[in-house]
């Protein structure tokens, strides 16, 4: 019996996602083709991508499925900012948050080091958050007119920060730069509409929210110049999608995906609230078992099923590898391909030192996590934080 | 008894089938890779030069065939620190450091033991050819592959929590018993070079950390024969590459002989003049009963080296050993360390060497 507290690395397919996708696979078509057989593929594409933009208050047409987050980021980041500097070679300017997640943070990175990109990083509050104030400053003085994007997460992956993204969208607008944000973490437990977020990308991924792995999506606002432009592609090919997005349509997982975000959106409220009460069960349990526990990123405006605390003294990968062994399984934050964590990017920009980073664990809750799940946690953190401080840092 | 084990994976089938016989023999074995190698210049670790991600996988994939759990640790700083730096540093200061030895007594049976241990484990397993009965330290019974030589530094406390599977068993036997058990890296190759030097120039790698230091190579009388660009990059016996202009009078190739990093001068001469007869250890490890006074033994002076029959005797908080036969380019530095029969009695780090009469 596994204790399962995370589910913003993947959450359990919602049981409407499995059923839908299990049947679509069971059928034949490639939506492109033009016979039946390749329309009625296609049908069930259109009618998923209504149902997700309709769940996102955003156009059918704006819907650009993807094969998952990090492509949908890719293609936000680094199409808009080819397409921005192809209208007007002067904007090379890229500002992204100093907390996003590594698909827009390497994406940015690589703009940097080969496509001549100045990258500017927006900082961070000691929360996480990045303020309205904080984008403007980095816009700076001359006004935007050489800034080709900006880029601001909707949630926080590792510390559940929630970010004012309509208020950032509203200052890049004022200076007529498109905003991309990463709606990952959010679109499965917060009231999350594209078009009222003044956002003119957003990328959605299918298995943060009860959908299968390797689907996502990037909701792209209809170009408007000189504020939006398409996104040169990133996948060239077929076209498929608005010849934005190349490569033959997942059907099954795109059908899966709309199911779950169909399931989840019906519930998402309620779900919302009793994570939050879950949330805070288990942040109180934490708190008495450790009393020198800190929580990290915002107190109160947070993802309800995001909870993240650094243990001083403990090595996070430590602490990860002994509830594991009691059956409990938690994320350090971002690991990366070869399994070794690194200090999170996350809570240095936040201003913690590299210790206070490197002692950190996420606990994420999502739709099938119960009160036993924080009543097993509760009863092995203590131990395990004395154990891990015995090992110390090293 | 069952033990908590940690087993200590490289990616390699040695490890490999130590964590399986260990998990066989009924303990409780979780894997570890250990991550010893980070580029600080990157963002993200990127490149690897001894622990790549192909070996980090292929750790991981030994793992799930033998059904243990498995993590990477990250020891990069300590490896860099403890073994690295000191591997440079041992070079400057004119001796021949085995970074594989340092590895075993700072990295495995140190930082990863203290880990360990404090994390509630009872030993660490690694796939070294050696043998541990009741306390004993013993050679492999693979003649080729024996690592007691770079085992013996090792403190009995630190072996009182190591376990080596591997010790009764020769490597053709593990690699037979790697294919048998469905482990994947049955037939990957050996390792054989210093790991953190992937390209194998030891040279070069000094080259680039302590910079060109041109200085004199002599002959035994003071003679200048040549110019080196830094005394780090020889080592006592080496005969090739020493770039001397002049041929020896008599004709005869010419040895290092000696290194002074005070003086910056490498000193070569005629094959004989390596030849060593009494040598002076220090930092003395006892595996067994120390002793008080001379007693007769064997000594290995290097990795898979000859073994010379000996007489040890303490000297203070030093070991002096006296050769019944000579040996050659013995080079400061590398660990001397006395058996009796296969089992190791004593270690200590070689600090001088002597001739008979000089």
């Amino acid at each position: 019996m596994v204790t399962y507290l995370d589910h913003a690395a993947t959450t359990p397919m919602s049981p409407e996602a499995v059923d839908a996708m299990t049947a679509e696979l069971r059928r034949l078509g490639n939506p492109s083709s033009l016979h039946t057989v390749g329309r009625r593929a296609r049908r069930v594409v259109e009618e998923s991508r209504e149902i997700i933009a309709d769940a996102y208050g955003a156009r059918p047409s704006e819907v650009v499925f993807t094969s998952g987050g990090t492509e949908a980021d890719n293609l936000a980041v680094k199409g808009i900012y080819w397409a921005r500097r192809a209208a007007d070679p002067s904007r090379t300017r890229v500002l992204a948050g100093s907390v996003e997640h590594h698909a827009v943070l390497d994406a940015v990175r690589w703009l940097g080091d080969h496509e001549g990109a100045r990258v500017e990083w927006i900082p961070s509050d000691e929360y996480g958050r990045i303020r309205p104030e904080a984008l403007r400053e980095a816009i700076g003085p001359g006004g935007g007119a050489d800034v080709a994007l900006v880029t601001v997460m909707w949630a926080n992956n590792e510390v559940g920060t929630v970010q004012p993204v309509a208020e950032l969208a509203a200052v890049a607008r004022e200076h007529d730069i498109p905003l991309h944000t990463d709606a990952v973490q959010a679109a499965g437990q917060l009231p999350v509409r594209f078009a009222a977020s003044g956002a003119q990308a957003l990328t959605l991924s299918g298995h943060k929210l009860g959908g299968p792995l390797g689907v996502g999506a990037l909701l792209l606002a209809k170009p408007k110049p000189p504020l939006h432009l398409d996104p040169v592609p990133v996948l060239h090919g077929g076209g498929q999608e608005r010849d934005v997005r190349s490569g033959t349509l997942d059907t099954p997982a795109i059908a899966g995906f709309a199911a779950a975000v169909q399931a989840t959106l019906a519930r998402r409220d309620v779900e919302a609230r009793r994570l939050a009460g879950l949330r805070d069960l288990l942040v109180d349990a934490v708190r008495s078992a450790v009393p020198d526990a800190i929580l990290n990123g915002d107190p109160v405006d947070r993802l309800p099923g995001n909870a993240h605390f650094s243990f001083p003294g403990c090595e996070g990968d430590a602490l990860l590898m002994l509830l594991d062994a009691r059956g409990i399984a938690c994320s350090t934050g971002s690991a990366c391909s070869a399994g070794v964590s690194q200090p999170s990017h996350v809570l240095l920009a936040m201003g913690a030192d590299p210790a206070r980073a490197r002692g950190s664990l996420r606990f994420t809750l999502g739709h099938t996590s119960t009160e036993a799940d924080v009543k097993a946690l509760a009863d092995a953190i203590g131990p395990v934080v004395e154990r891990a401080r015995r090992a110390g840092l090293t | 008894m069952t033990l908590r084990v940690l087993a200590a994976m490289s990616g390699g089938v040695d490890s490999a089938v130590a964590a399986a016989r260990a998990a066989e023999a009924g303990h409780d074995v979780t894997g570890v890779h250990m991550a010893l190698s980070s580029n600080p210049q990157s963002y993200r670790t990127g490149a690897r030069g001894c622990c790549t991600l192909e070996d980090s996988r292929d750790a991981r994939r030994a793992a799930d065939a033998i059904g243990i759990p498995f993590y990477v640790w990250d020891l990069a700083e300590r490896f860099h620190r403890d073994v690295v730096e000191d591997f440079v540093s041992e070079y400057a200061a004119g001796r021949t450091p085995n970074p594989c030895l340092r590895c075993n007594e700072k990295i495995k049976f140190t930082a990863l033991l203290d880990r360990a241990r404090a994390l509630g484990f009872d030993a660490v397993c690694t796939g070294h050819y050696a043998r541990l009965e009741d306390g004993a330290l013993r050679r492999g019974v693979d003649d080729g592959k024996d690592q007691s030589y770079v085992l013996a530094v090792c403190t009995p406390e630190q072996l009182a929590h190591a376990m080596f599977p591997l010790g009764d068993t020769t490597k053709a036997g593990i690699r037979a018993e790697a294919e048998r058990r469905g482990l994947q890296v049955a037939d990957k190759p050996d390792s054989h070079d210093i790991c953190f030097i992937a390209d194998g120039d030891t040279r070069g790698f000094l080259a680039g950390r302590l910079g060109s230091a041109p200085g004199p190579i002599v002959d035994t009388d003071g003679n200048e024969l040549g110019e080196h660009d830094g005394a780090y990059a020889y080592t006592v016996g080496q005969r090739k590459g020493l770039r001397i202009g002049r041929p020896a009078s008599d004709g005869r190739p010419r040895y290092v002989l000696d290194i002074s990093p005070v003086t910056n001068t490498v000193m070569v001469g005629p094959r004989e003049s390596l030849d060593v007869h009494v040598l002076v250890g220090e930092r003395p490890v006892w595996l067994s009963e120390p002793q008080a006074g001379p007693f007769g033994c064997r000594v290995q002076l290097r990795a898979h080296g000859e073994v010379y029959d000996c007489v040890a005797e303490p000297a203070g908080d030093r070991l002096r050993v006296r050769l019944a036969t000579a040996a050659r380019g013995v080079a400061p530095g590398q660990a001397a360390v006395l058996y009796e029969g296969d089992r190791v009695l004593a270690s200590a780090t070689i600090a001088e060497t002597a001739r008979i009469g000089a």
